[in-house]
Order: C-alpha cells, then sequence, then structure tokens
C-alpha cells in the first residue's frame, strides 16, 4: 500500500489504478467514507434496492420497516455514546420518550385533551425533539462525567425509572397510562404524510421517509466517528486519563457524546409514533432501553452500519415472536398470564446479548466481516 | 533560556514522600534526564508536568506559565507530550488514529462541520493527515499504518506512542522510560530517534530511566534521585564521580 505524499490536499478526483482496488494514490481518497470502487457501488445497489421496497411490499411489511429504520436511528445514537465514547448508559428509553413527547405536543392541536401547539410540520418538530432529547442529555452527562461503569449505568437507570414516573403522573401531557395521546403528526407543506395521498398510501410515504431520514443520520455518525471528536470518543473510552493527557478535555467530550446521542433519541422517539400515531406511557420502559443496547450489541459496538443490521434483526423477529401464542397455545399474548410473549421476547433479548458477547463481540458487523473476507480469499481458507 | 522551571517541589501521598524538595529546569533544545531507582519519583514528577497530580509545595513554570492550576488537557495545548513507562496507547484504534489524535488540540473545526464533512473539516482532516504521514516516515512505522495497536508487538507500541507525542508538534518532550523492557536492537533504535527528535526536530526532551546506560550516552544533564529527594544533579560525567551517587544509587544496586 503506498501513499503519494505530494497530493495530499488535491480535491481533485484520485487516479484509480486497475486491478489495485487498495493502492491509494491520496490522502482523500484514503480517507474517503467509501474507499473502494465496489463499495461504492454494493452501497448504491444496497439504497435503490431499499428505496425500491417501497413499491414491492405490502403496507404491514413497510410499516415495519419503517419502524425499524426509525429504531437503527435511535441505535446509532446509543452507540455514540456507549459504543464509541464507552460510556454505559441504561438511560436511552428516557431520551426517546423525550423527543416523542416533545413532538407530541408541538403537533398536537391547540384545543385538544392534552397540551399542543399545532404545529404538525415535521421540520419543526422533528429537530426540535431532537434538539430537547440533546439539551436533557447534556444537563445528564456532567453526573456522567463523575461516574463510572457500574455507578455510570445505575445512574441513567435511575433516569428511565423517574421518566416513566413522571410520564404516567403527567396526564395533561401523556394522556395517562392506558389512555395514552396522539402522536406528532408528520406534515410536510401541509401535505399529511402517513395518510394516503398523491405521493402513494400513508405507509409508503412514511418508508421512504424514515429510509432517508435514516441514511442522512447514518453519514452523519460514519462522518462525526471519522473526525476529531469520533476519535476523541474513541481515546476516552479507551483510556480516559491518557486522552486527557494528549489534550482531550473529558468533560466537554461526555457531555457532547450524551447531547449528540440524546439528540439522535429525541429524533428516533419522535419518528417512531408518528408511524402508528399514537403514543402511550408505558412504552418507555427499561425493556425500550434493553432493546436498544440489544441492538448495538448484537449488531456490532461502534459501528454504524451494525447498529442498522442490529436494530433490523430485533425489529424483524417480532413478528416470528408475536407469532408464537398461535403455534404454541402455552405462550400467551396477554401481558397478565405468565408465560406471555413480552417475557419470551425479554429472554430472547437476554439470550442473544450473551451468546453475542461470548462468541461475536463484534456482532453481526463482525460475521459481515468475516464472510466478506472469505469470499474475497476463496477458494483458499486462509 | 529555561523551557522548564521545578522549583522546591513536594508531592506526598499519605505518609509517601513521592517528591521530596526537587529543583530542576530545562533549556532549550536540552536533553534533560532523571535517574533513580525504582519507586524514587522519576513518574511521580512527569504526572505533576502534565497536570495528573498535583503537589502540595513548590511551583513549576513552562514557558513562562504556571502549572499547577491547569487540567491536562490545557497543559497538553501549551506544548507538553509524553510518553507513559507502561504504553497507554488507545488499543482499539489503529496507529494512524493514534497519531492523529495526539494533533487533537490543533484542530479548531466544530462538531457541525465534522458531521458534513465538508470545507474546514475535511481540509483539516487532510492537513493532519499529511503531518502524521511525516511522523509514521521519520519512526519507520509504514507497515504498521492501520493495525490497531492492541494487536502490536510491544517494542512497536512503544514506538507509536513516541509518535503520538511527536504528532502534538510538543515545545517539551517526555519520555518515561522509553527503552524499559526492549532488546538491544529496539533500544539502540530507539537512541537514535531520540537524538534525531532533539537535533533535527530541535525538541528540548526530558528522559526519565531507572537505569543509567542509556541515559549517561545521551544526556546533556542528569538529576538523580532516591526516595523522592535529589541526590545530585550535573553533566553525566559529573553525577558519575559523585560520591553520594555511587553510595545511593550504583551502591544500593550492586
Ligand atoms: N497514585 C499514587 N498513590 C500512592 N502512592 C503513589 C502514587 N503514585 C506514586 N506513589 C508512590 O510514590 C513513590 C514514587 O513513585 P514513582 O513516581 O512511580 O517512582 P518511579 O517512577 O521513580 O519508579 C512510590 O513510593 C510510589 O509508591
Ligand atoms: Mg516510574
Amino acid at each position: 500500500m503506498t501513499v503519494a505524499r505530494d497530493i495530499p490536499t488535491s480535491r481533485s478526483r484520485a487516479r484509480r489504478v486497475r486491478g489495485r482496488p487498495l493502492l491509494y494514490t491520496s490522502y482523500a481518497q484514503d480517507m474517503a467514507l467509501l474507499d473502494t470502487t465496489a463499495k461504492r457501488a454494493w452501497t448504491f445497489v444496497l439504497v435503490v434496492l431499499a428505496f425500491s421496497l417501497a413499491a414491492i411490499l405490502q403496507d404491514r411489511s413497510l410499516e415495519v420497516l419503517a419502524g425499524a429504520y426509525v429504531m437503527a436511528i435511535g441505535a446509532i445514537g446509543l452507540n455514540i455514546v456507549s459504543g464509541y465514547a464507552g460510556q454505559i448508559s441504561l438511560g436511552h428509553a428516557f431520551f426517546v420518550a423525550i423527543g416523542a413527547y416533545t413532538a407530541a405536543a408541538l403537533s398536537g392541536p391547540v384545543d385538544g385533551r392534552t397540551i399542543g401547539f399545532g404545529l404538525a410540520e415535521i421540520w419543526i418538530w422533528l429537530p426540535a425533539a431532537g434538539v430537547v432529547a440533546a439539551v436533557f442529555g447534556v444537563i445528564v452527562a456532567p453526573l456522567a462525567a463523575r461516574l463510572r461503569g457500574l455507578y455510570l449505568a445505575v445512574v441513567t437507570l435511575g433516569l428511565v425509572f423517574l421518566g416513566e414516573h413522571v410520564f404516567k403522573e403527567w396526564k395533561s401531557l401523556t394522556g395517562g397510562p392506558g389512555v395514552g395521546r396522539e402522536a406528532a403528526v408528520p406534515e410536510l407543506f401541509g401535505i399529511r404524510l402517513n395518510e394516503d395521498g398523491p405521493l402513494g398510501t400513508g405507509e409508503q410515504t412514511m418508508y421512504v421517509l424514515t429510509l432517508a431520514l435514516l441514511i442522512v443520520f447514518a453519514l452523519a455518525a460514519r462522518n462525526l466517528a471519522r473526525s476529531r471528536i469520533g476519535r476523541a470518543f474513541a481515546a476516552i473510552r479507551d483510556r480516559d486519563i491518557a486522552a486527557e493527557v494528549m489534550g482531550v478535555p473529558l468533560t466537554r467530550y461526555k457531555v457532547l457524546a450524551f447531547g449528540i446521542s440524546s439528540f439522535y433519541a429525541g429524533c428516533a422517539g419522535a419518528l417512531l409514533y408518528s408511524i402508528t400515531g399514537y403514543v402511550e406511557p408505558g412504552s418507555f420502559s427499561l425493556l425500550l432501553s434493553v432493546q436498544f443496547i440489544a441492538m448495538v450489541l448484537i449488531g456490532g459496538v461502534a459501528t454504524v452500519s451494525g447498529s442498522i443490521m442490529g436494530a433490523l434483526f430485533i425489529v424483524l423477529i417480532q413478528p416470528l415472536t408475536r407469532s408464537l401464542p398461535a403455534l404454541l397455545p402455552v405462550i400467551s399474548s396477554d401481558t397478565t398470564v405468565t408465560p406471555n410473549v413480552y417475557q419470551v421476547e425479554t429472554v430472547l433479548y437476554g439470550l442473544l446479548i450473551i451468546l453475542f458477547l461470548v462468541f461475536e463481540p463484534r456482532g453481526l458487523f463482525g460475521i459481515w466481516i468475516r464472510a466478506r473476507t472469505y469470499w474475497k480469499s476463496w477458494p483458499f481458507s486462509y | 533560556m529555561a523551557v522548564l522551571t521545578f522549583r522546591e517541589v513536594s508531592l506526598r501521598f499519605a505518609g509517601v514522600k513521592a517528591i521530596d524538595g526537587v529543583s530542576f529546569e530545562v533549556d532549550d533544545k536540552e536533553l534533560f534526564a532523571v535517574i533513580g531507582p525504582n519507586g524514587a519519583g522519576k513518574t511521580s514528577i512527569f504526572n505533576v508536568l502534565s497536570g495528573v497530580y498535583r503537589p502540595q509545595e513548590g511551583q513549576v513554570t513552562f514557558l513562562g506559565q504556571d502549572l499547577l492550576r491547569r487540567r491536562p488537557h490545557e497543559i497538553a495545548a501549551l506544548g507538553m507530550a509524553r510518553t507513559f513507562q507502561n504504553v497507554e496507547l488507545f488499543h482499539n484504534l489503529t496507529v494512524l488514529d493514534n497519531l492523529m489524535l495526539g494533533r487533537h488540540h490543533h484542530f479548531r473545526y466544530g462538531a457541525l462541520s465534522a458531521v458534513l464533512w465538508y470545507g474546514r473539516a475535511r481540509r483539516a482532516e487532510l492537513e493532519a493527515r499529511a503531518r502524521v504521514e511525516d511522523i509514521v516516515d521519520f519512526l519507520e512505522l509504514e507497515a504498521w499504518r492501520r493495525h490497531p495497536v492492541r494487536l502490536l508487538p510491544y517494542g512497536i507500541q512503544k514506538r507509536v506512542e513516541l509518535g503520538r507525542a511527536l504528532a502534538m508538534e510538543p515545545k517539551l518532550l517526555l519520555l518515561d522510560e522509553p527503552v524499559a523492557g526492549m532488546n538491544l536492537e529496539e533500544t539502540e533504535d530507539t537512541a537514535r530517534f531520540i537524538l534525531d527528535i532533539r537535533d533535527e526536530l530541535g525538541i528540548p526532551i526530558v528522559l526519565v530511566d531507572h537505569d543509567m546506560g542509556l541515559v549517561m550516552d545521551l544526556a546533556d544533564r542528569v538529576l538523580v534521585l532516591d526516595f523522592g529527594r535529589p541526590v545530585a544533579l550535573g553533566t553525566p560525567a559529573q553525577v558519575q564521580q559523585d560520591p553520594k551517587v555511587i553510595e545511593a544509587y550504583l551502591g544500593g544496586a550492586a
């Protein structure tokens, strides 16, 4: 691998040497996100395929996938604070809730049963949900900056319980447990995106919207990860004292990590319930945090594509587990009966987390890398 | 002119006097060495300099700035770089990223620019990469560029740590036992790098070692410590002949 030293900042397209995809001829090319032609081509195919699903799949499947994409945005957020910056957070569900209720309140009707400001335009409530959640993240972060590992996990766990309690009691905002309220209404320049319209069915439109947003959030996270900020996060994770001695202000970067992560969580919360149209305060329990943790661990710690794989995996096994009661009458779909599907799911997440931690700590992303390496060197197995 | 002044510094840990009234100055372009047996307080001096420990008494001035009220990252930004006795690299990052991190305080772009990876951020990263490649060249690390450092042999890790400190473009370089655990060949390579850093890059160096050998060959001046107390200070030749040194240090080792 040679690197030409004389054209480091050249913006012109670097010359690609045929048959030598890893021969970089400029630093710009070497540092690009998709550094080989093959990667660029495959990414392009994948994106086109994902968008075309909107015309192929049925509305029910599109709705499930849209939910998965939104969960992926949330998972990327958790990966930023826990995977990249190494700050364990069990409180992700709390920030998701902040986003969901900020958006719901902003877009809700002014004279409704619950608080509403009548601002249904998505370009208002989506960034607002992210920003409000980020503010909460920044408020909590200094506490986190004083704590490490298990202590931080316990404090962020407390956040979930605190939030759950407040959201259940604050009925004018959330509608109260079992009742809930209308979630954020996705409107773009007066057009309601989650209803059938000129652009297609509501599910198709929401599918395209969430996919586009996921791509934007994923790209932003990849860029962040390869910047000075991503490096500082990783340095803090790997060795915090050394990071500080090398010039990284610890507290500032921990606050930044929580802020950005919570921004992602807030946006995810706002979008998630706008797909189904309804939000209930019981949704933001520890189980939701655990789901995100499972996505990060199963997908791959400190990888953006891993977070997406993990989210798809967790969301897409749900239709399977939810069909269990029909196959195995022992398992009930009623939460008051034991064993019920939700308990089965919780156990399943736990098992998957343990299995991945033991057998493939790099997650689905690691499996993918190994498969790729295997095929690259085929028929030579090593 | 003195780059660094360390005046009457004392540092105590619950009864243990790690540093006990130590004074010295480091001049421009000087290779200053601190030696002493294990537990003499050498690493503690570095930890005071980089802001990790706060001494109970004394004054430390670096390029005219008082260091004792500053946080470690502020001291780094003033131009103090160091390596650690037990390698403290960022284990999951590649060699390149470890070196790039050394340049952290040279970057000025913010989060928004980073997320967009356009304009300022992209330019700054490319420029930093070119600087880092110079160091990769200088330390002959080409073969390891893309390896996560946790997979590298110990001797190479030590060299990467030296590279990370150099990437900071420091005005003073602190090296804590840079050849500890190295074989003869690696030790000679490292000695050559240290001399090149001083002579070609003109960076003043404070070198800590528990062993006389390397220090006597390289250093301009030597401070000898024992149980946190200064025993002698002078050129290698002066120090080697000092009876107190022979008794306290060489005598103790024999
Ligand atoms: N963080 C600390 N807490 C308590 N004692 C310490 C600490 N750091 C150093 N010491 C003590 O200070 C003395 C000097 O240690 P150190 O500076 O590491 O010596 P050297 O680097 O010369 O081997 C030793 O007795 C050591 O046990
Ligand atoms: Mg030491």
